[in-house]
């Protein structure tokens, strides 16, 4: 397997360290590529089998950071959706409706142990694939992905006690399509409760990172997961389209943009489909005067520039009090320059490459739609990559509300440095959005945390800390950010059919 | 004593049956008792056949001026104690008890049943106005949530109201219907914009002067009546409004109202597939917390444990 080439001998301070930021620097440190076995051809995973698409197509993946190619990848088409969807109703039917929760639950406790058993291969195909930084993948992805099987499985059996009054039922065969921004992760929260509630899944990963879908694919043939379970078939964004649109799907679970989610809205109205959809944001993250500033420069670091800013609750727009807007600003500066931008696979890297040449262009257009509507740009002076796609992590000050950078999603690592002076205003900017997914606050008055937590509209408050996820909290969006929530005992309800009585009548 | 001021006793003439006082039926939007803007209306007659009233043909206009009401008063709403809510919703079956006949008589007219069958309906929704009431401070203790993350956070959920919810009342049963549908709603804090039935919407008219002499704030409950091809359609549109429920709708028109709702990712509350036409509103699956879940968002926070 190729490694990450390194770009033209330049020295180790050039992979994205600022001479300014930080006095020392650090040698290469890349994380190993030896153990991986990345095919040249993946078929697309219907019933236990990898088998081409009928007609024969495929289409390439590449490592962003390198524009180099991984693999060859089946592209499906509408038969194929067809013949996943039979698979997963026959399994349906045949199978695993007519067993026990018991046996459910353990092979998705079967499911997590082998995620954790190859948890260094599943991160590092996820740099490789997806551009994040291992230490992101290695940490965040794939133990989050193991956690969310080991969770949900545990409620396979239990859900009779889950829903008081109901006699709840699996839905049946459920779609699914996630994005790349956390290719695995979001495999996990799609698949992990769809099959404790009892139902098969047919999933389609993003066109641009579907490697950790086949290698989960591997993973479910080694826990001899009946055929047809889990079925996973690649494409673009059509392909998607079919999938939900297929007359025998009963639920639909969408992660992904507002725009497409519409659009997926709009095919199954009037379809007895249950949908839930978690989709994009422009999330406030609010801080105080009397915030633990450090702290606080840590969390909103964290919230922009995790995973590049590919994070649909990133927290993109800053809103500062004008009395601690100057300090705070410089420290943001100077934290800002000493990320290290560059190589995925280093494990000293905090910003990757962005997922493709596509979103790149996009963040670079909306960059130059803030500069040219009058905001002010800062960079770190970070060497970019020669090859890849890598963007500065940037942030705007002098941004006002009607910006674009302000209003629409980026998913870039750029953030908006906004002010405000009173808690009504902080509230009143926040919530100008159609968006509502997350928001962050940040003060040492737990009165006031409480106060703002309330006004927030969005599905996800982090006080005083930022980005943080578990298979047990729920996670989802208000207004146009979604409805339905995953993780917890509310996402295992968005895969069960809740209409059955269950109450004696008293 | 003068020959024209006679005793009133005296009076020998025939008693003349006394002409009734006939009330006009208004809109009722921001806690007022309006006319619809477009200044038409359109006769309602009952099932069998007889002129009951004209009833005001609502607009897009009256739609919107009952949303801008129904956001204004929103936050104030939801921000009140589930126990001050609570209390509220048993004001209005306090209210409605006391009007019981009038609601009966109504509800007669209106769907052409006897006086034992209305009443068993006029009783149930006001019995329900009280189950729904209980749930005001139990509801959040059900769905509520704290959540054991594997790290050191405190980390909760708890359900807060959607927002502005449209609702198309049953077309039917015109009174237990629309509060089968609309208490469920707000007792977790949302404000309704109800389009009350077309053919039978003197009752629901007739709740709304309940709900203006009982503690709901003004606002909380709009009802707009009209023709439903005219008026749905900019009620699932409407950009401030977030979720509408469509329990009351026509199944044959879910398809298109489902797609005007997708605009601002409405959450929509589906019809039966089969229609309303044999639903049992006496039953006991037509109240459940689950219609309040509905109509909920679950927040979730997180905040550091430590010193």
């Amino acid at each position: 397997m190729t490694l990450v080439k390194k770009p033209d001998g330049r020295p180790a301070a050039s992979w994205g360290l600022s001479a300014r930021g930080i006095p020392w620097e650090y040698a290469p440190a890349p994380e190993s590529t030896d153990h991986i076995q990345i095919r040249p051809q993946y078929g697309l995973f219907i019933d236990n089998d990898f088998a081409p698409s009928r007609p024969r197509a495929t289409f390439e993946v590449i490592n962003p950071a390198t524009e180099e190619p991984l693999a060859q990848v089946a592209r499906a088409s509408k038969a194929d959706v067809n013949r996943a969807v039979t698979a997963a109703r026959r399994a349906y039917d045949t199978v695993w409706s007519r067993l026990p929760g018991s046996e459910r639950a353990k092979y998705l406790y079967r499911i997590a142990r082998i995620i954790q058993e190859r948890s260094r291969e599943f991160a590092v195909v996820e740099t490789m694939n997806s551009g994040k930084p291992i230490k992101e993948s290695r940490d965040v992805d794939v133990p989050l992905a193991a956690a969310h099987f080991f969770y949900y499985a545990g409620w396979a059996d239990k859900l009779d006690y889950a829903f008081p009054g109901r006699r709840p039922r699996a839905l049946g065969v459920v779609a699914q399509v996630i994005p790349w921004n956390f290719p695995l992760l979001m495999l996990a929260w799609k698949i992990a409760p769809a099959l404790a509630a009892g139902n098969t899944v047919v999933l389609k990963p993003a066109s641009t990172t579907p490697l950790t879908a086949y290698l989960f694919a591997e993973v479910v043939r080694q826990a001899d997961l009946p055929p047809g379970v889990v079925n996973i078939i690649t494409g673009p964004g059509e392909i998607g389209m079919e999938l939900v649109r297929h007359p025998d799907i009963n639920k639909i679970a969408f992660t992904g943009s507002t725009v497409v989610g519409k659009m997926i809205a709009r095919a199954v109205a009037g379809s007895r489909k249950k949908l839930t959809l978690e989709l994009g944001g422009k999330a406030a993250n609010i801080v105080f005067d009397d915030a633990p500033l450090d702290q606080a420069i840590e969390g909103i670091i964290n919230g922009i520039y995790f995973n590049q800013g590919e994070v649909c609750c990133a927290g993109s727009r800053l809103f500062v009090q004008e009395s601690v807007y100057e300090p705070l600003l410089d420290k943001l500066k100077a934290r800002l320059s000493t990320l290290r931008v560059g190589d995925p696979l280093d494990k000293n890297t905090d910003v990757g490459a962005i997922n493709s040449a596509g979103q790149l262009a996009k963040v670079a257009e909306l960059v130059q739609s803030g500069i040219d509507e009058g905001a002010e740009i800062f960079q770190p002076d970070c060497v970019l990559p020669d090859r890849g796609f890598f963007f500065r992590p940037t942030l705007f000050t002098g941004v006002s509300q009607s910006h674009r950078i302000a209003q629409e999603e980026i998913f870039g690592p750029v953030l908006s440095v906004l002010t405000f002076r009173t808690p009504e205003e902080a509230v009143e900017k926040a919530n100008n959005t159609p968006y509502g997914l997350s928001a962050g606050v940040w003060t040492e008055k737990g009165s006031r945390i409480f106060k703002m937590v309330a006004a927030m509209k969005a599905g996800v408050v982090w006080a005083n800390t930022f980005n943080r996820f578990d298979p047990t909290s729920p996670f989802g969006g208000y207004k146009e950010s979604g409805y339905g929530r995953e993780g917890g005992i509310h996402g295992l309800g968005a895969y069960l059919d809740l209409s059955a009585d269950g109450t004696t009548g008293r | 004593m003068s020959p024209r001021a006679r005793p009133l006793a005296t009076v020998a003439e025939p008693a003349a049956p006394r002409l009734g006082v006939r009330k006009t039926y208004k809109l009722y939007i921001g806690g007022e008792f309006p006319r619809t803007e477009s200044g038409r209306v359109y006769e309602v007659f009952g099932a069998r056949g007889a002129s009951l009233a004209n009833a005001c043909r609502g607009t897009r206009k009256d739609i919107r001026d009952a949303v801008r009401a129904a956001r204004n008063v929103q936050p104030g709403w939801a921000s009140k104690t589930a126990f001050n809510r609570s209390q509220i919703l048993y004001r209005i079956a306090e209210l409605m008890e006391g009007r019981r006949d009038q609601f009966i008589a109504e509800v007669m007219a209106s769907e052409g049943i006897g006086r034992q069958r209305a009443t068993r309906l006029v009783n149930a929704a006001i019995d329900r106005w009280v189950w729904y009431a209980g749930w005001a401070d139990k509801f959040p203790q059900m769905v509520g949530t704290v959540n054991p993350v594997a790290g050191s956070y405190f980390n909760f959920s708890v359900p807060e109201p959607t927002g502005v919810v449209g609702i198309i009342a049953p077309e039917g049963s015109s009174l237990l219907g629309l509060v089968s549908r609309l208490a469920p709603v707000i007792v977790s804090g949302n404000c309704a914009v109800v389009l009350a039935s077309e053919s039978r919407p003197l009752p629901a008219v007739t709740l709304t002067e309940v709900l203006a002499t009982s503690d709901v704030p003004g606002g909380v409950v709009n009802l707009i009546t009209g023709l439903r091809r005219e008026l749905v359609p900019h009620l699932a549109g409407h950009m401030d409004v977030n979720a509408l429920d469509a329990f009351g709708l026509d199944p044959a028109q879910i398809t298109a109202i489902e797609e005007i709702a997708t605009e601002n990712v409405k959450r929509v509350a589906r019809p039966p597939v089969a229609g309303l036409d044999a639903f049992d509103w006496l039953s006991a699956s037509a109240q459940s917390p689950y219609l309040i879940g509905e109509f909920v968002e679950i927040k979730t926070v997180w905040h550091p444990i430590g010193s």
